[in-house]
């Protein structure tokens, strides 16, 4: 089972959710960094890496002997990536979304290809919990080819956590595809709820059942739960505002180990994730 | 038809100038890539042409797209405020001298290059993605709750 811990809005908890979570259950599960622009879940789980690869993603390389710039290239690409211009072709690399068009087209097989670094994938454990993130490269634009190559790492066998990156974009998209369940992390503010209802829009153009957690939820006002009962959304959890938790985020601490009564509410959580799925 | 020497760039005569409006008295826009217009200006009697910039809405390669617009109309020169680097490599490839961090109205900066007063450039002078300003959806939010009182 999948379950990808989101939320329209940043800073609202997806961390503290997913690697909490991910503690609670102890064995057969994993969980996986999909906020490769910025991982964090590895300040909370303090992994030993036991790997890491370099993730690339093809571009292409014109043989300019062979080029006759007939632009046949230049045509299918629709990110500007090769362009012919004057008595030459340009490639921008960092433009590539991959899809190897311009190398099918070419009538010369003038291009080849060659290799943009996407950022690195890092694996490894904390205890029998199995981690894996992926961080972009400084200076990379795209990052769903990098968190679709960290959700290669998925195994059947297990649970399979997911801290997916803020708002509603493509690598959110990336990091809920194929989920089995949406975990939307909010807060009780006219912020929280304004990007949680954009989440919620695209959790249910995936098709995908989703719950909620609020957090901070002793703040704000009430319109999130408004919100929640409108649209049939279950609460999961709720967590206050309390300032022991947030010393211990602080502190890079997990709140499940400090205080075990949490532990209990994380797998009740959990338990009741995997009900709804069953009924 | 006669060709009046120029400044110190020779012959140049049409040149493209990144553009708020569609007149010689408009401003530059300090945008190459995402400028509301070029205006291509024959320097020698001050004939213009407005064109609207197709790669202003363009989620990315607004500058490369622009670059290649300029060279489709045989401009020989680019003046604009800022100019990236997708798109100095662009014109470079196409023999199109780029002159950067010019403002006032065209007309002012054509006069400025008449008189031989600016120099062309064949680095750039912003990072890639300048000119896609606030609002592209390109940030994150990062907010933490407010401590009650």
């Amino acid at each position: 089972m999948i379950i990808s811990i989101a939320s329209g809005k940043g800073g609202t908890g997806k961390t503290t959710v997913a690697t909490n979570l991910a503690v609670s259950i102890e064995s057969g599960v994993q969980l996986l960094d999909c906020d490769v622009e910025e991982p964090n879940s590895h300040l909370f789980i303090k992994p030993s890496i036991e790997g890491t690869r370099i993730i690339t993603t093809p571009v292409p390389e014109v043989n300019k002997q062979k080029c006759t710039l007939c632009g046949k290239c230049a045509d299918i690409c629709q990110f500007k990536a090769i362009v012919v211009i004057a008595d030459t072709v340009l490639t921008f690399p960092e433009m590539c979304h991959s899809c190897g068009g311009c190398m099918e087209v070419c009538p010369e097989q003038a291009i080849t290809e060659t290799k943009r670094e996407l950022g690195v994938i890092e694996n490894g454990h904390r205890n029998a919990l199995e981690f894996v993130h992926g961080r972009l490269r400084i200076g990379e634009a795209m990052s769903p080819p990098l968190i679709k190559k960290v959700r290669e790492y998925t195994r059947a066998d297990m649970l399979t956590i997911i801290d997916a990156p803020p708002g509603t974009s493509c690598p959110v998209i990336a990091s809920m595809k194929n989920a089995d369940f949406i975990l939307l992390v909010t807060e009780p503010t006219p912020f929280g709820l304004n990007d949680l209802k954009l989440a919620v829009g695209a959790v249910r153009i995936l098709g995908i059942p989703c719950g909620m957690v609020i957090n901070r939820s002793d703040t704000g006002n009430d319109q999130v739960r408004q919100y929640a009962e409108k649209e049939k959304l279950p609460i999961l959890m709720e967590i206050p505002f309390e300032r022991r938790i947030a010393e211990a985020y602080s502190r890079g601490e997990m709140i499940v180990e400090l205080y075990p009564e949490w532990k209990e509410k994380f797998r009740d959580m959990y338990n009741r994730i995997e009900e709804s799925l069953q009924i | 038809m006669t060709t009046s020497k120029i400044g110190s760039e020779g012959t140049i005569m049409k040149i493209a100038v990144s553009s708020n409006g569609k007149t010689l008295d408009s401003q530059v826009d300090q945008r190459f890539g995402r400028c509301a217009y070029f205006i291509i200006v024959n320097t020698d009697d001050m004939s213009f042409e407005a064109f609207d910039n197709s790669s202003l809405a363009l989620g990315g390669g607004a500058g490369i797209q622009a670059a290649q617009f300029v060279a489709s109309k045989g401009a020989e020169a680019v003046i604009t405020g800022n100019c990236g680097p997708n798109a100095v490599r662009t014109l470079n490839a196409s023999n199109i001298k780029v002159f950067v961090g010019q403002s006032g109205t065209v007309r002012d900066v054509i006069e400025r290059y008449k008189r031989g007063e600016i120099k062309p450039t064949d680095t750039p002078n912003v990072g890639e993605h300048h000119g896609m300003g606030r609002g592209m959806g390109m940030g994150r939010g990062k907010g933490g709750g407010r401590s009650k009182a």
